[in-house]
C-alpha cells in the first residue's frame, strides 16, 4: 500500500507521507537485496516490518487527534471515495436511471436501481467528480434543481417498488447560479424535505464526504442518518461562515470548529444516529476497507428499520426530526392579553 | 403535543416600528431617493408614498396591519434560544441575543399565535427581518412547528410571513439546518390533513428559510421588489462572474418563472389573504 500511496496534498499528512516516502525507499532495498541474495536481507526485512509499524501508529495518532479544519480537509480530498466509487465496492449490479422528466440529468446527484447484498434498493448520491472533465460535469456536485427533483422522483419509484433508499451525501452545498435560482432552488430542496418525510419506505442517510447545508439535506431526510468519520455536516461552509463573520475566507479554520461540524459533535449533539468508521487515515487510504464498513452499516441500519413495526415508519421518522432543537421555554407571561377564542 | 398547546398566552409586546425607518423627522426612500416626511411613511405601513418602496416591517407592524383588530393571541412568547454551540463571534451567541431583544422588544425571529382575518380564525407566523436577520434557529423552527401543529389538530388556516435575510442562523450550526427539515414535516401532515396554508414572501426571503415553509405554501403571495431566492447575488456573482440579470431574485423575477402565485401590495395584502380564506373557510 505504502509504496504505491499517491500524494494526497493534505497538509497536515507531511509527516506521515515522509515516512511513507522512507519506507518506499527501504522496501525497494529489501527488494534489491533479496534478488541479489544479500546476508543483509533478514536485517532490512526487520527494518522495513519496524517502519510499517511505526507508521501505521503515525497514521492512527495523526487520525485521532485531527482539528475541526484538517476533517474538512479529509472530507474534500480529491482521492476520497465517492458515490460512483462505492457503486462497484457495494452496489453492483447498477442499473443507473437518469433525468428529472423536466429539464435534465443533473450528474452531480446519481440515481438508480441496485443491489445491497442480497437485497433491492434504490441509491441516491453526490457524485462531485474525480477528474477535471468529471469535476465539472457534476458541477462539483453542487446540484441543480434538476437533480434534486430527479432525486425526489426516483425516490417515489422506491415507494412505488416498496423497496429502501438510500442517500449518499456528498456536497460543499446546492449549486449558486443563475439558473439554479431561476429553476426554483428553493423550492426544490422545500420539496424534498417535505416529501421524504412521508415517502413511506425506508430511508437510510449517510454523509461519506461534505454534508454542506441545505444541499446536504434536500437528500437527508430519513429514518437513518450517519455520518463516515471523517465527514462533516454543517449549516453553512466554514468559508461562507469565515466570510460572514469574520471577514474572510482564511478564518475558515476557526469557523470550522466554531460550527462543530464533525461526526463526532454532530453525533454528540444528537443529531445523526451512528458514525460509521473509515479505514485508518481516512476513508482515501483504502476504498475497499472504507466501502466494507459503509455496507455493513447500510445493512445493519436497514434491519433495525425493519425489525420496528412498519405502521411506525412515519410516525418515527417524523418524531425523529420533531425533537432536534435546544430553547428554554421562560415562565408564561403576564395575563393574557385576549381571551381565548 | 398536546402538553406544548399554549398554555401561556403571552401578551403582545413588539415594539412600534418607529426603529425600523431610520430615526429622525425626515427620511430619505431607498427606492426613488425622495425625502420623507416619516411619520407619512409610517401611517403607509413602511410604504414610500411616492414610489410604493416597501421598508421592512416588523413583526407587531404587520400584525397589526393584517389581523382584526386586538384578536391576535401570541403563543410561546417566552421561548428563548439556548447556545449549543458557545458560539462566539467577537461576542459570545447568548449577549448577541439579549442585544437584538433588547433593540427589537422581540425574544425571538418568530411571532406567531392565532387571531382573526375578516372573521375567519387563522394560525399566524411572522418571521422578523429584524432579529438577527430573521434567520430561524432552534427557537424559530421549535414555534413555527408547533404553531403547524396546532393549526393540523384544529383544522385551522395557516398563513406564514417570512422575512429572513439569513436563512438558517449559524449561531446555531447544525440545529438549524435540521429546523428546515422539522418545519417542513409539519406541513407535509398538515397538507396531509388537508390543511391550507398561504405563505406570503416579504423583503428578504433567503436561503433555509427560503429552501423550507417559505416555499411551501398552497398560495404563495410576495410583496413588490422583495429579494427571495436560495443563494445570496453576492455569493452567485462570486461562483458565475457574470453580471446578474436585472431585476434578478425580486418578486417580479419569480412570478415571471413561475415560483408564486401573486404579487401583492402591503396595503392589499389583508383583502387578498381575506379572500383566499374565504375558499377555504365557506
Amino acid at each position: 500500500m505504502a509504496a504505491t500511496a499517491p500524494k494526497f496534498r493534505l497538509p497536515f499528512e507531511a509527516p506521515i507521507q515522509e515516512m511513507e516516502a522512507r519506507l518506499a525507499e527501504l522496501e525497494a532495498r529489501y527488494a534489491t537485496a533479496r534478488a541479489d541474495l544479500d546476508a543483509g536481507t533478514p536485517e532490512i526485512a526487520e527494518q522495513v516490518r519496524r517502519l510499517r509499524r511505526e507508521l501505521a501508529g503515525l497514521v492512527r495518532t495523526v487520525y485521532a487527534n485531527l482539528s475541526a479544519w484538517e476533517t474538512v480537509q479529509v472530507s474534500r480530498c480529491e482521492h476520497r471515495p465517492q458515490t460512483r466509487d462505492y457503486i462497484p465496492l457495494i452496489f453492483s449490479p447498477f442499473l443507473e436511471l437518469h433525468g428529472d422528466r423536466a429539464v435534465g440529468d443533473d450528474r452531480a446527484i446519481v440515481t438508480g436501481l441496485a443491489r445491497l447484498g442480497e437485497r433491492r434498493i434504490m441509491l441516491v448520491g453526490h457524485q462531485k467528480g474525480k477528474t477535471l472533465a468529471e469535476r465539472q460535469a457534476c458541477n462539483f456536485g453542487c446540484a441543480h434543481p434538476e437533480g434534486y427533483r430527479k432525486a425526489l422522483l426516483k425516490m417515489r419509484l422506491a415507494e412505488k417498488l416498496r423497496i429502501p433508499i438510500v442517500c449518499l451525501i456528498d456536497t460543499p452545498g446546492a449549486y449558486p447560479g443563475i439558473g439554479a435560482e431561476e429553476r426554483g432552488q428553493a423550492l426544490v430542496i422545500a420539496e424534498n424535505l417535505y416529501e421524504m418525510s412521508r415517502i413511506d419506505t425506508p430511508i437510510v442517510c449517510v454523509v461519506i464526504g461534505e454534508g454542506g447545508s441545505g444541499g446536504a439535506l434536500g437528500i437527508g431526510v430519513g429514518d437513518r442518518v450517519a455520518m463516515l468519520e471523517y465527514a462533516y455536516y454543517s449549516v453553512i461552509s466554514p468559508e461562507g461562515c469565515a466570510t460572514i463573520l469574520w471577514k474572510g475566507a482564511e478564518h475558515a479554520p476557526r469557523a470550522a470548529a466554531a460550527l462543530r461540524m464533525t461526526a463526532r459533535e454532530v453525533k454528540r449533539m444528537g443529531i445523526i444516529d451512528d458514525v460509521v468508521p473509515e479505514p485508518p487515515g481516512g476513508a482515501h487510504r483504502d476504498h475497499r476497507e472504507a466501502a466494507a464498513n459503509l455496507k455493513s452499516y447500510l445493512l445493519r441500519a436497514l434491519r433495525e428499520i425493519e425489525e420496528q413495526p412498519r405502521h411506525e415508519l412515519l410516525k418515527r421518522r417524523y418524531e425523529k426530526f420533531r425533537r432536534i432543537g435546544v430553547f428554554v421555554e421562560a415562565d408564561a407571561p403576564t395575563e393574557p392579553l385576549l381571551p381565548t377564542s | 403535543m398536546a402538553q406544548k398547546r399554549p398554555q401561556s398566552l403571552g401578551t403582545w409586546h413588539g415594539l412600534s416600528d418607529s426603529k425600523r425607518v431610520p430615526e429622525g423627522v425626515w427620511m430619505r426612500c431607498d427606492g426613488c431617493q425622495a425625502t420623507l416626511f416619516r411619520k407619512d411613511v409610517e401611517r403607509n405601513l413602511n410604504v414610500c408614498p411616492q414610489c410604493q418602496h416597501h421598508f421592512s416591517l416588523s413583526a407587531a407592524g404587520r400584525i397589526a396591519s393584517l389581523l382584526d383588530t386586538d384578536t391576535f393571541e401570541e403563543w410561546f412568547a417566552g421561548m428563548q434560544p439556548g447556545d449549543p454551540l458557545q458560539f462566539n463571534d467577537r461576542r459570545p451567541y447568548p449577549e448577541r441575543i439579549r442585544a437584538e431583544q433588547a433593540r427589537t422588544g422581540l425574544n425571538e425571529a418568530a411571532v406567531v399565535g392565532q387571531g382573526f382575518i375578516r372573521g375567519v380564525r387563522v394560525v399566524v407566523g411572522v418571521t422578523d427581518s429584524g432579529f438577527i436577520m430573521g434567520s430561524m434557529g432552534s427557537v424559530v423552527g421549535e414555534k413555527l412547528t408547533r404553531a403547524i401543529e396546532y393549526a393540523t389538530e384544529h383544522q385551522l388556516p395557516l398563513v406564514i410571513v417570512s422575512g429572513s435575510g439569513g436563512g438558517a442562523r449559524m449561531h446555531e450550526g447544525i440545529y438549524s439546518l435540521m429546523q428546515m427539515a422539522k418545519v417542513s414535516a409539519a406541513l407535509a401532515r398538515f397538507g396531509e390533513a388537508g390543511g391550507f396554508y398561504v405563505s406570503v414572501l416579504t423583503h428578504p426571503t433567503m436561503g433555509g428559510v427560503a429552501a423550507s415553509f417559505a416555499s411551501l405554501g398552497d398560495v404563495i403571495l410576495a410583496e413588490p421588489r422583495a429579494l427571495i431566492g436560495f443563494a445570496g447575488p453576492k455569493v452567485i456573482q462570486q461562483t458565475v462572474r457574470v453580471r446578474l440579470p436585472e431585476g434578478f431574485q425580486t418578486s417580479e423575477f419569480l412570478l415571471e418563472h413561475g415560483f408564486i402565485d401573486r404579487i401583492v401590495h402591503r396595503a392589499e395584502l389583508r383583502n387578498t389573504l381575506a379572500e383566499l380564506l374565504d375558499y377555504a373557510s365557506h
